[in-house]
């Protein structure tokens, strides 16, 4: 038997044997990456619910998947299931039911939603003033028509269907969730723990009280018409991200394992990068320090340096500050080569998925890479002076790339950074 | 996975009903009083509250406090405890490289705002319409910061300054288990050095109580013990901080820290839910570590929550595997999420006193050993999630 494959640090390699996508451009990565390419938005007016009221009213859900009154639990749960069979078939693991490794699931937060609290509340039929007591009086009769509420249950229900090994881990990091999901299937398979594992981000939350919770922090573009051009991350007027749903699965494994059993190996995740920022609750350092150093660990990670990255998949938000301390960042460590490296943003056609981010856009940064094609930032229109990076503004480009980088960033401090590259000849 | 590196507690955090810190949770436990419980403020409905709390001590600026809710403040409270226990508190250097895991719940409702929108929905005809008006006239964006799942661990990166990595699990008891099972691994296999594992839960409020009585699984009435709990039994859920911090022992010893324990081994696991399956999993998982336990000195610290079948399954494997048993929930109530991280900081205290503390209720079996060296702490979730670790003394 041929010596086991190591990294620069001796350590298991990991490749990703399977990829699976939902996002608001469609079900499936092939349909998605043809819209991606051809500068296609998803974003959208709202049409779940009356948008009267509300400073935004557009997003970018996934209306293909959506049925009437699914629950953000259900339709979440339903688009991490269907990126998570088009991964595992593609990656032709395990058997049906059958997945050899375990499961790193980021799921949206789930709580009890208006929609049940106003059903519970018509089962009370209170006289007075509804209160929570009221509720509780009911609570049982409602779970015994419609469920009982459950934090966990999404990821429950995954490793039932897929038959992962293990308990199924369930995690949150705000916006860079669907990274870290990527993150821990990566430590696992580097510490030995298992051959293969299931990262899935997936996020279908769109719900009116979602969407004011952002709008209450000033987060998301009121620029509604035309919905399609609301996402205009790196531009001079961009003026907040744009909500969306969708769903990534990534099958990871062990290179040796995937080469035995004649897998095709989409891609290899050579290293990744963690800094939490204590400066503040949503906005970052100042200074870009921690989003410098989560790059710079992940290029170290990797056992790479700058000049190896052809390519970066931006967090790219649209939000003035996302936008503006991400090129702080990206010019920081990347220096006077920045001009040379293409960055573009995804969300600028899919939106802000959110909790799934992270799981989409490395999905998409592997597809980048394997159709040697860089998407495009669309809606670029209006440059920021102050932001000098080669953001591939509005069409898609064809490139010679080997090696790329995908940010994500969030809320309470969080950046991560994974470095992927094509499989080594 | 043998053959890798040893894994310390070098510090424990803890704030429940029963006080702050290891020592005051030991010596009630000792005592074996009986639990500070509330069955008045949520009637029928039992819960155990905190003690009063200077959140200053921990949190020394309100404009940090005003920015977060209970939950988070009782969580960063625990966490600075841990990180002041061992040794690391205030020092940016080991602050810096300090990776954290934080098991949370979902955050918190503003009752009053729910209660005062549903109680308008029903005189409008255009719900819709009301709904979104209400939520962005009444919702407070702080609000919305304390029910970000991972910004307890935003905050205690703020406060405290811990600023390694960052990673936030949920579900219940299985996300708090699954927090300290891999932040074991990482350290094990040398992917960190030192970890702040954790997790706080906010009890003493409707919204919780609403999601834990859809499924009909509220003590209300009467306490009793998490043992004797009647046919269907119920769960006492408890406002509860805890955080360990966890430490490869040679970076423990490097910097001269003291070992609070070991924890040589942490599994966790899913199953179907079926009869048997509970017991069948416990076994499996005390069957991997079974030749290891000596058991003149060995004991179990139990987190059953007091829900049936769940406790019952695990009191007859416990009754099989034949090692003195003591409960914590009886004492400190449920505190989910962190529940299993409390247990934890529970079974160092019995290593460090080498004993065990004061039964309560028939499930607690066995006398104390002597010289208690090896701590068994199980974790059976409400709903799902089976688990097994194993602390050890180091001498």
């Amino acid at each position: 038997m041929a010596a086991a494959t190591r990294d620069k640090q001796g350590r298991p390699v990991v490749a990703v044997t399977g990829i699976g996508v939902v996002t608001s451009l469609g079900v499936g990565k092939s349909d998605n990456w043809v819209k991606l390419t051809g500068g296609v938005s998803g974003i959208r007016r709202i049409s779940r619910f009356p948008t009267e009221g509300l400073r935004t009213t557009i997003a970018g859900t996934v209306d293909d998947v959506y049925r009437d009154q699914m629950s953000p639990a259900e339709l979440s749960e339903r688009v991490a299931l269907l990126a998570g069979e088009e991964a595992v078939a593609e990656s032709g693991i395990g058997a049906k039911g059958r997945f050899p490794g375990p499961l790193y699931l980021a799921p949206p937060p789930l709580e009890i939603e208006w929609s049940d609290r106003i059903k519970m509340a018509e089962m009370a039929a209170s006289t007075a003033d509804t209160g929570y007591p009221d509720l509780m009086r009911v609570a049982r009769e409602f779970a015994a028509k419609h469920g009982a509420f459950k934090f966990g249950i999404i990821g429950e229900h995954l490793a039932e269907h897929f038959g992962t090994e293990g308990s199924p881990v369930s995690l949150n990091t705000a916006c860079a969730s669907g990274a870290t999901a990527i993150q821990l299937g990566m430590d696992a398979i580097r510490r030995g723990d298992c051959q293969a594992a299931l990262a899935i981000g997936a996020d279908a939350s769109l719900t009116p009280e979602s969407l004011v919770r952002f709008s209450l922090l000033s987060a998301l573009s009121t620029q509604n018409d035309p919905p399609e051009r609301a996402s205009k991350p790196f531009s001079k007027n961009r003026d907040g991200f744009v909500l969306a749903e969708g769903a990534a699965a990534l099958v990871l494994e062990n290179l040796d394992h995937a080469r035995a059993r004649g897998a095709r190996v989409l891609g290899i995740l050579e290293g990744y990068g963690e800094k939490s920022d204590s400066f503040h609750r949503t906005r970052s350092s100042p200074d870009g320090k921690p989003i410098i150093a989560s790059l710079r660990n992940a290029l170290a990670d990797a056992g790479v340096g700058p000049q190896d990255i052809d390519y970066i998949n931006a967090h790219g938000t649209s939000t003035p500050e996302n936008d503006k301390m991400e090129h702080l960042g990206v010019s920081t460590v990347f220096g006077e080569s920045m001009r040379g490296i293409p960055i573009s943003s995804n969300k600028s056609m899919i939106g802000h998925t959110l909790t799934a981010a992270g799981a989409v856009e490395a999905g998409f940064t592997l597809l980048t890479l394997q159709h040697q094609r860089v998407p495009p930032t669309i809606n670029h229109a209006i440059p920021d002076p102050a932001i000098t990076l080669d953001v591939v503004p509005n069409v898609a480009r064809d490139a010679k790339l080997r090696r790329a980088m995908s940010n994500s960033f969030g809320f309470g401090g969080q950046n991560v950074c994974l470095v992927m590259a094509l499989e080594p000849a | 996975m043998s053959g890798r590196r040893e894994v310390w507690i070098t510090g424990v955090g803890l704030l429940t009903c029963l006080g702050e810190g290891v020592e005051a949770n030991w010596s009630h436990l000792q005592r074996g009083d009986p639990p500070p419980y509330d069955d008045k403020s949520f009637a029928p409905y039992i819960v155990h509250p905190l003690p009063p709390v200077n959140f200053d001590k921990q949190i020394p600026k309100k404009s940090d406090q005003r920015q977060m809710e209970q939950w988070q403040r009782i969580g960063v409270y625990a966490a600075g405890l841990a990180l002041a226990d061992a040794g690391i508190a205030g020092k940016p250097d080991l602050l810096d490289v300090t990776d954290m895991i934080v098991a949370a719940a979902g955050g918190e409702r503003d009752v009053v705002a729910d209660a005062a929108i549903l109680t308008g929905m029903r005189k409008t005809a255009e719900r819709g319409t009301f709904l979104n008006e209400r939520l962005m006239s009444d919702l407070r964006p702080t609000l919305f910061l304390a029910q970000l799942p991972n910004l307890l661990a935003g905050n205690i990166s703020i406060v405290h300054g811990v600023v390694g990595s960052s990673r936030t699990f949920l579900g219940e008891e299985a996300a708090g288990v699954d927090a300290v099972r891999i932040a074991q691994a990482r350290i094990a296999a040398g992917q960190s050095e030192l970890t702040l594992v954790g997790g706080a839960y906010h009890a003493t409020r409707w919204d919780v109580l609403l999601v834990f009585e859809q499924s009909g699984v509220a003590l209300k009435g009467a306490f009793a013990p998490v043992w004797d709990r009647g046919p269907q039994g119920g769960i006492a859920l408890g406002n509860m901080g805890a955080f360990l911090v966890l430490e490869s022992r040679e970076h423990a010893q490097a910097r001269g820290a003291r070992a609070r324990g070991r924890i040589s081994s942490v599994a966790s696991d899913r199953n179907k839910r079926q009869k048997g399956d509970i017991e069948a999993t416990l076994l499996r998982q005390w069957n991997a570590i079974a030749g290891r336990i000596d058991r003149p000195q060995a004991a179990v610290i139990s987190g059953a929550a007091g829900l049936q079948p769940a406790t019952g399954a695990e009191h007859a494997t416990l009754k099989e595997i034949g090692l003195p048993v003591r409960n914590t929930g009886t004492y400190i109530g449920h505190g989910v999420e962190a529940q299993f991280v409390a247990n934890l900081g529970i079974a160092t205290a019995v290593l460090e006193h080498g004993t065990l503390f004061a039964p309560a209720g028939t499930g607690d079996i066995g006398s104390s050993p002597a010289d208690i060296s090896q701590v068994l702490v199980t974790s059976v979730g409400n709903w799902r999630g089976e688990a097994l670790a194993l602390v050890e003394r180091v001498v």
